[in-house]
């Protein structure tokens, strides 16, 4: 609760930094402002569940934790905002504003009781990502990205909305423990229907926000539009909380055996689809930026095997899982984004061969998205091996062998699209054109740094992280 | 504590590298190597040979999913520690020759293969076990793909495809075992890893019947046996000459080793289903290996692909489940590591000479380098296998093990002796003997720092040749544990 408060305050007080015109102070200003809400935000950890805003929003060690996750997201990211500020960004106060009000959904994502709340926090993430989309106002891509994806985003709201508004007609509640019991006790068989046709849409509306398939459509084209620091923050800000949101909804107002009867061959349905799409499209991609869209969609799809094998619990098996892959992912997604973005600025291109001989010329970015390549991939050594262990291991627990099975062979194609880039950081040389040195800052150095390091110490002692919950 | 000391002074060493730079790394990466291998002698002569799980250290990994670091060293973990604790030293000071760029990274990298070698031969629980398996396959991933031939990219690339790939199905394996198994000792999580839970299962022998394949999947690639070798000779011709040498002289004796520790004693009724399949595949790569070598221009190339054929007899050894060829297997793992080494290494000395590895192109050089023609000349002959060689006792005991399980399969296994030495002596001719051709015109003797370096090998050589007792006694207890494993069920 601390988190989202202080956010508000913070993030209106930062728009009135804007008006000095002077972007120098705007960077450390948000830093401190994320680590202060980041520190703030653990108080509230193993102090139980507390309910605020008559049980509307409630702060238990499952929101605290994933708050966690998002704020420390947002903090390594932020400094590779740093052109902005030496270019002298008009609106950067803005688009910092914009960020932290983003944040203030996700975390409302992460700790609604209350249906309203879902939609109100889903909102306030969306609105600030349309407008962050289309940030880059002169180039067309970046506008083609925000109409993207703001008319297909409002479209699934929408249909989000209309399935709040079916489960409310049919339970008479929009509390997510009521809901739970109206499912189990129904009043009047007849509405089951609505019901269960209110369930489907609201999970399309989340399904679309993670990029899960068959609503990816929108993914490629708005990532690659989109100025690289906002995609950044798309893909990893917007998939844990979506995930977060996802898991609650379904333990909490639809555990019931009849309600599952039919999201669970829905999700697992989207889930093979998601695998495949994901890394079958990544596989014929040539651009970075491309290839990690893709790989965005991909991980949902790991993340959806982790729902299907949920147990019942908020905080068991499938919960740790998804905590646990999302901050590997999360860390290891920053910094593919983050030396992606440093290269694309000084080299002006975002395909693989851009990357050719950077390791001789920027050795630590050359390392820094090798880790987080090796880490994707689900590589031993990296987060993403224990992230993917566990979400496969929760999942054999449950008996979901065959889905395990295709996840396994979709991670083996996958080994192939993240060594590519590996391949042109080492193994190629540079074009003439490209040899000179990408400038980066003490400030992106060491958080790319932490990144590395974060992802190599998930992966020596995951204990740290796992089973928290 | 020992084992965890043996794993963390060379990672540590190669952290700490980065602080030197050119000259000055190779000078204390070869230092760590040293200490490491003081720490793995010290380990040997303290070494009790009658009891296992020596050295042992055990920590609550993952509590929450039962995941211990339990390392531990039996006779067989021991003597392969003490081959890659000794070939590292080795390796590192014949890339004293070569001027590598970043050679603080190179010279890191082979450090950090150590402790991912050494876990690989300690590890008591699967999970750690399959861990330090991917650790090994990093760095040499970059060793081969950074500072190797023209063709590293791609070559690389599917070296690294094949062998992750082989290591998923294994990890598939692993975690189907997992599940089989009952809580851990502390009870916070419903399974454990441990090896000793793996080998109380008692699984069907349906379910061993898969189970084989996804497990020796892995191994088989490492190995590498036929028909999945077909990574290998690429990646030996295109890697570096440390690279390759790591990988034929440590790397490939880690899927051996896999076999007798993770495989045999685990899916024993999986194992003798498929024991006569392995051995034939073995078999015919023992052949096939022998009979590409011949025709081969490239010396590296041609000790590639005898080393497929040699590394087919152990593999034929190790399933025929007899005491004879796992104990002919782990003293030839010790054999074939030191002699591939020195082989490679000569080859270098002669490319870094003479610019060319070409067969054809070389020629005479017994005249000009009568020293270096004695170390290859010893080498070679351990390699073929003559009595008082190292190659000769190993061998011996594998075509022993393989004719008590089948002697037809031995007498066609026996074959390699003639074939190797067909090969081997052919390429010694036309390199050594002969004419000399425009590029041999130059050629100077081994240096001492060179001598320096293969004169423990050919100690070794001998050594192992004449007196096998200490190396047989060693393995002796741990292959009676695994066929104990065996028979017991």
């Amino acid at each position: 609760m601390n988190s989202i408060i202080l956010l508000s305050v913070l993030g209106l007080g930062n728009l009135f930094l804007g008006f000095r015109r002077s972007n120098r102070l705007l960077l450390p200003v948000m830093m401190l402002i994320l680590g202060l809400v980041l520190t703030v935000n653990f108080i509230d950890w193993n102090e139980g569940t507390q309910p605020f805003f008559n049980g509307m929003l409630t702060i238990d060690n499952f929101s605290v934790a994933f708050t966690g996750i998002l704020l420390l997201t947002a903090l390594v990211l932020v400094p590779f905002s740093q052109k902005y500020v030496l270019d002298g960004e008009a609106n950067l106060a803005e688009y910092y504003s914009l960020l932290l009000f983003s944040l203030v959904g996700a975390i409302m994502l992460v700790s609604y009781n209350h249906l309203l709340m879902l939609f109100l926090g889903i909102e306030i993430l969306s609105v600030a990502m349309y407008v962050l989309a289309g940030s880059d106002k002169r180039n067309l891509r970046s506008n083609e990205a925000a109409l993207k994806y703001f008319l297909m985003g409002a479209f699934f709201t929408g249909v989000l909305l209309f399935g709040m508004a079916l489960v409310y007609g049919a339970t008479g509640t929009f509390e997510l423990s009521q809901i739970s019991f109206a499912v189990q006790n129904p009043v009047n068989a007849s509405l089951t229907p609505m019901l269960y046709i209110g369930m489907l849409m609201m999970l399309l509306g989340i399904g679309f926000k993670v990029s899960a398939a068959p609503f990816h459509f929108w993914t490629p084209d708005v990532y690659e539009g989109t100025p690289t620091f906002f995609t950044a923050f798309m893909s990893t800000i917007v998939k844990t909380a979506g995930f977060a949101a996802f898991l609650k909804l379904l333990v909490q107002a639809f555990p019931a055996a009849s309600a599952q009867g039919i999201w669970l061959p829905t999700l697992t349905a989207m889930c093979v689809l998601t695998l495949l799409i994901g890394n079958v499209g990544a596989v014929a991609q040539t651009s970075l930026k491309r290839m990690l869209a893709y790989s965005s969609i991909s991980h949902a799809g790991y993340l959806l095997i982790a729902l299907v094998a949920f147990n019942g619990q908020l905080e068991g098996a499938s919960a740790n899982a998804i905590l646990f892959y999302s901050l590997a992912y999360s860390v290891a997604t920053v910094s593919a984004f983050g030396v992606l973005k440093l290269v694309a600025d000084a080299r002006h291109r975002e395909d693989y061969d851009g990357f050719n001989g950077l390791a001789k010329t920027n050795p630590l970015l050359a390392f820094a998205l090798t880790v987080s390549m090796l880490s994707l991939a689900g590589i031993p050594l990296t987060g993403g091996f224990f992230g993917k262990f566990f979400v496969f291991s929760a999942a054999v627990e449950n008996g979901y062998i065959g889905l395990v099975v295709f996840a396994v062979v979709m991670s083996m194609v996958s080994i192939y699209y993240y060594l590519r880039p590996i391949m042109a950081l080492y193994m190629r040389d540079a074009d003439d054109a490209t040899a000179e040195a990408v400038p980066v800052t003490a400030f992106q150095s060491g958080a790319l740094l932490v990144l590395a390091l974060l992802t190599v110490l998930l992966g020596v002692l995951p204990g740290l992280v796992a089973g928290v919950l | 504590m020992l084992t965890v000391l043996l794993l963390l002074w060379p990672v540590a060493a190669a952290l700490l590298l980065h602080f030197f730079k050119g000259g000055a790394a190779r000078v204390a990466a070869f230092g760590a190597a040293l200490v490491e291998f003081a720490l793995a002698v010290f380990a040997a002569v303290t070494f009790n040979a009658n009891h296992t799980g020596q050295f042992a250290y055990d920590l609550n990994w993952i509590p929450s999913a039962g995941i211990r670091f339990a390392v531990g060293m039996d006779g067989l973990s021991l003597s392969l520690v003490l081959l890659t604790a000794l070939l590292v030293p080795i390796i590192l000071l014949s890339a004293f020759r070569r001027k590598f760029e970043n050679e603080s990274v190179f010279y890191a990298l082979v450090l950090f293969m150590q402790t991912g070698l050494i876990g690989v031969f300690t590890a008591q629980d699967a999970f750690l076990f399959y861990f330090m398996w991917e650790v090994a396959l990093i760095p040499i991933y970059f060793l081969a793909g950074v500072w190797g031939g023209v063709n590293r990219a791609r070559i690389t690339f599917k070296f690294f495809l094949y062998t992750i790939v082989g290591s998923l199905f294994m990890l598939a394996g692993f975690v189907y075992l997992y599940f089989q198994t009952g809580p851990s000792l502390d009870g916070l999580s419903a399974h454990n890893a441990a090896l000793a839970s793996f080998y109380s299962l008692n699984l069907p022998v349906e379910t061993q019947l898969w189970l084989f394949w996804l497990i020796f999947a892995a191994f088989a690639v490492k190995m590498p046996i036929f028909p999945f070798h077909t990574w290998q000779p690429d990646t030996y011709t295109e890697a570096p000459a440390p690279a390759t040498m790591l990988l034929a002289g440590i790397m490939l004796k880690m899927g051996i080793y896999g076999c007798m520790r993770w495989l045999i004693p685990v899916v024993p009724a999986g194992t003798d289903y498929w024991q006569n399949l392995v051995i034939i595949l073995a078999i015919i790569g023992i052949i096939y290996g022998a009979i590409i070598a011949i025709r081969q221009q490239d010396v590296k190339r041609l000790i590639a692909y005898s080393s497929l054929s040699h590394v087919g007899l152990m593999i034929a050894g190790v399933f025929s489940l007899t005491q004879l060829g796992m104990q002919g297997a782990s003293i030839q793992m010790l054999a074939h590591g030191i002699n591939v080494v020195g082989m490679f290494f000569i080859a270098d000395a002669i490319e870094r000479r003479t610019g060319t590895r070409n067969i054809a192109d070389l020629g005479g050089l017994t005249r000009k380098a009568p020293v270096l023609t004695v170390c290859f000349l010893v080498l070679l002959l351990g390699t073929v296998a003559l009595p008082l060689t190292n190659g000769f006792v190993g061998e011996f005991l594998l075509l022993a093990g393989v004719y008590q399980f089948n002697a037809w399969m031995g007498a066609v296994a026996g074959i390699t002796i003639i074939l190797g030495a067909v090969y081997l002596l052919r390429m010694f001719q036309r390199v050594m003997l002969g004419p000399d051709s425009s590029f041999t015109a130059t050629f100077t003797d081994l240096t001492g720092a060179e001598l320096a370096l293969l004169v423990p090998l050919i100690v070794l050589v001998f050594w192992i040749g004449l007196f096998p007792n200490f190396f047989l006694h060693l393995s002796e207890g741990s292959v009676m544990n695994i066929l104990g494993e065996v028979v017991k069920r």
